[in-house]
């Protein structure tokens, strides 16, 4: 790592202000995207401000047909809470099925949404529920919060203080890991809201997380695995690497898509 | 350089660090606490997992400034007055471990499955949550026995944290 | 062998491991651990390049930075008169010519071959400030064009080393070539396979670390590292290398988390640190992190080949013959040249009666990372291509796999093959019955059908392994080109009171000596486990010895050990004759005690200990005091342990992901000291052997670039990768050796590879199929089959 001086603030408000006065800072939320970046010196902030003191970032509350996570509540709070478990069980599934189960005590929601790693879990939760990204500025609906690799709605400074996720009648997620890294090689997480169908695909674009509008199109006929079938992903836009190439990463698409369908339906 | 004050095995420690200092160099450098050992550079073979106020984590992808006022467990911590902690006594047991390496990141990961999962493992259950652990001796399989022997032996104490129950279609 | 004490600690017993203790408590104590005091921190400034030319290297800015102690190069290593890195294995051409090897510089010499290799080092006074001096050498590169595939690396135009222009290190051959032309124009049938063996990364979870001291009062070096035989390391860096005289240089190898081969070797980072601590006058440390062990550590197998298998009407396999191009890397690393070569060839028979074998191995310089032995090294290469032959030619004859091959068994012993072994004990058959027992062969038909009806593919798969371990006798290796004695010395030190040191030149990381040579010494010495020592790793301490690999600490060690403890009970009856006035030939030894044959006149071990330092009860002209006894033992032949393993596996078609089921493993390592260990040993080397086939892959790019260059792209086995295995044995002992062992360390490692894909391709109805079998390969190649059995 290169040198950096620690601020360690115990609110989000003292923290924006560090953040707005330090040249080169960075936020630092659970640490295990960026600090394994700065390990191998690919990333170099002049400062680092550590959200991990601000309680006001963290906890999980049901606020009418919402459910609230405070930016910094780690992976394996939202996996082991009963309220997620009752309200959006395949939220806290999601949850689960990050990382492994240290990484879960370290990583958080905030960090995790912010970072926008094209293979992330939660980025497809926040697609398919709708759910609102709240910063310390203003609100940000999911739809606009994707932007691109890596790359989000949020401003210099700019700070992740909660995500609101609707309820949805039925949803659930389904993921095919890389067998190396266990990030989602895809990742589908389908969701049902009154008539509207969301299905969000994440580690497999080459943008980032995408919505794959034939399946809702599809599901909205009717809200069952079978119809999907047929439904086939475009590999077109798909990402390609050594562990999938682009044809089998959209067939995966429809595996999964058909996995968190019979999930969310319990079959 | 900062200042950093926890508690590690039950013991009051202050250091002064340079703010780059990662836990397990806390550890090992500034505390010779070498029993928590450093195995990757991606925060994914667990040779560094230690637990911070009650949970496992990785002390290679935490910075020790992060972790002011915490309470941290070693794995020279584990053995209270002498006595193996009724997991080491399991892989010591069930022949759960070859080179030792791994060992201290596993041994620590177990007990953290048990605190989360209560005392009757299945195999299942243990390999999966054994995610965030490499090694490259055992194979898994003794260290597997090894773990539902040891979360057997543990039985009875305050199982506080639960994870979700498994969905059907894992 | 069996036991002769009355302890439960006895030889067969799974005796609890002495060592565990501090490793189950953090008390382990690793090369990392060691701090000396003024310790400074080395790093190295790796090529980011394939090949290149240095035309310069400038360090004048990195010099003044802070806390920076020294930066070094190449020309300051030849200015010292250090000599570069060896290769201890000379290996002739087809036409008796030597190979070709171009030099191997610990620092760049004007070129760099692969990336990750040594352009400089610098020492500072902290790991961070080295590394940040590292960014401000300016390296002037003439970058190259990169050879990188195995297969057309003989005909690329770019030249690695000068001295190869055709970047082949060797064209050897190995066989009966007529005899075995002869039999393929009479063959009824024959088998084809091209086969690729893939590369894999060691990835021992301790990473390779070195810290070098410098005593100036006594002129005298001392050098603690990751290796698994550190005599041998200071027998190179003394004598090839020319850091110091032996008895100047003292290597300690501590405890070592896990080495499978690649800690064996001497690498550029050790010699330049222990080189460095006289240079800065201060201790110099070098920790490798994953990144660097992954472009620098040794890789193991990379072979392409082509074999064929004859059989006749009978379906008898009347002839084997192969064309294996082997990549070795940038440099000959330690023993490389002899992995392609002896450690493979000559277990291209198999288990299998073959009257003609002929085997030829061209050896290839690429602009990778040195290539050398990984568990196994060769034997899993051997019998993946054996193996995979075998499986496809019962199934192209329409016959069963299991009878196939009992058909073809070796069921004389000893058994000449034609390629050098001579097999000298086993039953092959016996393994193979109990191996289908375990799995219930019989019940498979049923489910498969089971899976079918789930929409899943189930397969079955055999590998009868045979393996050449031991790797000795000192002559015979001596006539194929080693450059050492693979012997292995004991020395057995009795205390006054009784209590035992063995010192060992084997070298345990992993394996367990603390337990299983006390185990050994206490069984036939009659006296507590407890009182019995194991030391290694230290050369000061230790006198000689040639390490731990090749499975053959037990076979070979341990039958040093065991001839040392005789002559220690011959010593003890002499003193024994003294003290109970007895004739020495009257005098017994068991359990524990020295008796005076058809009396009731005894002297306890510990007693005749005390007697023999005493020395009060004789004449120090007609026996020595003390008692403590030494033994170098050179095995008669190499051993060779069989076995069969059975891998029942599960594939779902609409995602690839393959599931293995359950494992049967009947493993024949002749007597066996402790089970446990034993066991544990066979499965540590089923999940390597498993990863080669389902997970693990070093991949280079065309530029040279290895891509998968950390646990994020290189896929390691985890517990959620395996099942728990059945593990069975059959014994037939060795005859070579006092202890009748076999020894045990590779053969997962070997077996487990074709076992996995022969039953990925009983699964498929199809042989197309590469290691690793990835999801993605196996999704595709299900495909195909759902294609033809649509068509069918």
């Amino acid at each position: 790592m290169y040198a950096f001086t620690f601020h360690r603030p115990a609110t989000a408000r003292q923290a924006a202000g560090l953040i707005a006065k330090k040249e080169d800072a960075k936020l630092l939320a659970g640490g295990h995207t960026l600090l394994p970046t700065m390990k191998q010196r690919l990333a170099s902030p002049g400062a680092l401000v550590d959200l991990g003191g601000c309680a006001d970032l963290k906890g999980i509350e049901r606020k009418g047909r919402t459910v609230v996570i405070g930016a910094m509540t780690t992976h394996a709070e939202v996996a082991a809470s009963p309220l997620v478990q009752e309200a959006i069980p395949g939220l806290a599934y999601l949850a689960s099925h990050i990382g492994d189960p240290h990484v879960r005590n370290r990583g958080t929601i905030g960090g995790s949404v912010a970072n926008n790693d094209p293979a992330a879990d939660y980025p497809a939760a926040c697609l398919a529920l709708g759910a609102t990204i709240v910063t310390n500025k203003r609100k940000i609906g999911a739809d606009a919060f994707f932007t691109g690799l890596y790359e989000t709605a949020l401003e210099e400074g700019e700070i992740i203080t909660k995500i609101v996720f609707p309820l949805a009648s039925k949803a659930a997620y389904a993921k095919f890991r890389n067998p190396a890294s266990r990030y989602a090689l895809v990742g589908v997480f389908v969701a049902k809201r009154g008539s509207d169908v969301c299905v969000a695909v994440t580690g497999a674009g080459e943008g980032g997380v995408f919505r794959w509008p034939e399946a809702e199109a599809a599901l909205k006929t009717r809200f069952t695995a079978k119809s999907l079938d047929g439904v086939k992903a475009s590999a077109k836009g798909i990402n390609a690497d050594m562990h999938a190439d682009a044809e089998y990463r959209a067939h995966l698409i429809g595996v999964m898509a058909k996995e968190a369908v019979a999930r969310a339906t319990g079959k | 350089m900062a200042t950093v004050s926890m508690t590690v095995n039950g013991k009051a420690v202050t250091g002064t660090i340079d703010p780059r200092t990662l836990l397990v160099q806390f550890l090992r450098e500034n505390l010779r606490l070498t029993g928590t050992h450093v195995g990757c550079d991606t925060s994914q073979c667990g040779a560094c997992v230690v637990h911070v106020d009650g949970k496992a984590i990785k002390s290679c992808t935490t910075l020790a400034l992060s972790l002011e006022g915490a309470s941290v467990t070693t794995i020279e911590g584990l053995a209270v007055n002498g006595s193996l902690h009724p997991m080491q006594e399991a892989f010591r047991e069930h022949h759960g471990l070859q080179c030792g390496y791994c060992t201290p990141g596993m041994i620590m990961a177990a007990v953290d499955i048990v605190n989360r999962r209560g005392h009757a493992l299945d195999e299942q259950t243990i390999r999966e949550d054994l995610d965030g652990n490499i090694c490259r001796c055992t194979g898994y399989h003794n260290i597997v026995k090894a773990i539902a022997a040891g979360a057997e032996a543990m039985g009875g104490k305050a199982m506080d944290r639960k994870d979700p129950p498994r969905q059907a279609a894992e | 062998m069996s036991s002769q004490s009355s302890f439960a600690t006895g030889i067969g017993a799974s005796v609890r491991r002495k060592e565990d203790h501090r490793f189950i408590t953090g008390q382990g104590r690793y090369t990392d651990d060691i701090n000396r005091p003024g310790q400074t921190h080395a790093y190295f400034l790796r090529s980011p390049h394939a090949h290149a030319t240095i035309n310069k290297i400038d360090t004048k800015a990195a010099a003044k930075m802070p806390g920076v102690l020294g930066i070094f190069t190449g020309d300051d290593l030849t200015a010292d008169k250090v000599g570069g890195l060896i290769c201890g294995w000379m290996i002739h051409n087809k036409d008796g010519s030597p190979m070709r090897a171009g030099a191997h510089p610990a620092l760049a010499q004007g070129k760099v071959r692969y990336v990750g290799d040594h352009v400089c080092v610098i020492v500072a006074e902290t790991l961070a400030q080295a590394r940040d001096a590292s960014e401000a050498i300016v390296v002037d590169y003439g970058v190259l064009p990169a050879v990188v595939d195995t297969a057309s690396a003989a005909k690329a135009k770019t030249v690695v080393h000068a001295e190869a222009p055709d970047n082949t290190v060797f064209n050897w051959h190995l066989g009966n070539k007529d005899e075995t032309e002869k039999a393929f124009k009479a063959a009824k049938h024959v088998t084809k396979l091209d086969i690729v063996n893939n590369r894999l990364v060691p990835n021992p979870m301790e990473p390779r670390a070195a810290v070098g001291d410098y005593d100036q009062g006594e002129g005298a070096f001392t050098l603690y590292t990751t290796s698994q035989n550190p005599h041998v390391a200071r027998l190179v860096l003394s004598a090839f290398i020319g850091i110091a005289p032996e008895n100047k240089l003292r290597v300690i190898a501590p405890d070592v988390g896990g080495g499978f081969g690649s800690k064996i070797f001497i690498y550029a980072e050790e010699t330049v640190c222990v080189w460095a601590a006289k240079k800065v006058g201060r201790p110099v440390k070098w920790t490798s992190d994953r990144s660097e062990a992954f472009l620098s550590d040794a890789h193991g197998r990379d072979h392409v080949t082509h074999a064929e298998l004859a059989t006749d009407a009978e379906g008898k396999i009347t002839a084997l013959r192969v064309k294996t191009t082997a990549n070795l890397g940038a440099y000959l690393s330690t023993f490389s040249s002899s992995v392609p070569t002896y450690l493979y060839a000559p277990l291209l028979s198999g288990s299998y009666d073959i009257p003609a074998i002929y085997a030829e191995v061209d050896a290839v310089y690429t602009n990778t990372a040195p290539v050398d032995a990984y568990r196994g090294a060769g034997r899993p290469e051997a019998t993946f291509v054996v193996e995979r032959l075998v499986e496809v030619a019962a199934r192209e004859l329409g016959k069963d796999p299991a009878k196939f091959r009992m058909q073809n068994y070796i069921k004389k012993f000893p058994h000449q093959t034609p390629v050098i072994m001579m097999y000298d004990a086993g039953n092959y058959g016996a393994a193979m019955k109990k191996a289908l027992e375990i799995i219930d062969y019989k019940g498979i038909g049923k489910r498969k059908r089971d899976s079918a009806r789930n929409g899943k593919l189930r397969g079955i798969g055999f590998s009868s392994y045979i393996e050449a371990c031991g790797i000795a006798p000192s002559a015979a290796v001596g006539s194929l080109g080693a450059g050492v004695g693979l012997w292995e010395s004991a020395e057995v030190r009795v205390n006054p009171i009784g209590t035992v040191e063995v010192l060992t030149g084997s070298h345990s990381h992993g394996q367990g000596h603390e337990t299983t040579f006390a185990q050994l010494v206490s069984d036939k010495l009659g006296i507590p486990i407890e009182n019995v020592s194991i030391v290694h790793g230290d050369t000061d301490k230790v006198q000689m010895g040639m390490g731990t690999y090749g499975s053959r600490s037990g076979a070979v060690g341990m039958s040093a050990i065991f001839r040392a403890v005789d002559k220690v009970i011959a010593k003890g009856k002499k003193v024994a004759a003294y003290v109970l006035e007895a004739d020495e030939a009257d005098i017994d030894f068991a359990d524990g005690h020295f008796k005076v044959k058809g009396t009731d006149k005894t002297l306890d071990f510990g007693s005749c200990a005390l007697q023999a330092y005493v020395a009060h009860k004789f004449n120090g002209q007609d026996l020595e005091p003390g008692l403590k006894e030494g033994a170098f033992y050179d095995p008669t032949n190499f051993t060779f342990p069989a076995g069969v393993h059975i891998c029942e596996l599960e594939i779902d078609p609409a995602t690839g992901t393959t599931h293995i089921e359950r494992w049967a493993a009947v493993d024949d390592f002749g007597n066996v000291i402790n089970p446990m260990i034993v066991e544990g040993q066979v499965h540590g080397g089923i999940a390597q052997g498993v990863g080669q086939a389902l997970l693990e892959g070093a991949k280079y790019n065309s530029d040279g670039q290895l891509v998968t260059a950390s646990f994020m792209d290189y896929c390691m086995p985890r517990a959620g990768d395996l099942p728990s295995f059945d593990v069975g044995m059959t014994v037939t002992p060795c005859p070579s050796n006092p202890l009748g062992i076999k020894g045990c360390g590779e053969a997962g490692a070997i077996a487990a590879p074709p076992a996995v894909i022969n039953a990925i391709t009983d699964a498929l109805g199809h042989e197309d199929i590469a290691m690793p079998a990835t999801p993605q390969a196996v999704w595709r190649a299900a495909q195909k089959s759902i294609k033809r059995m649509a068509a069918e």
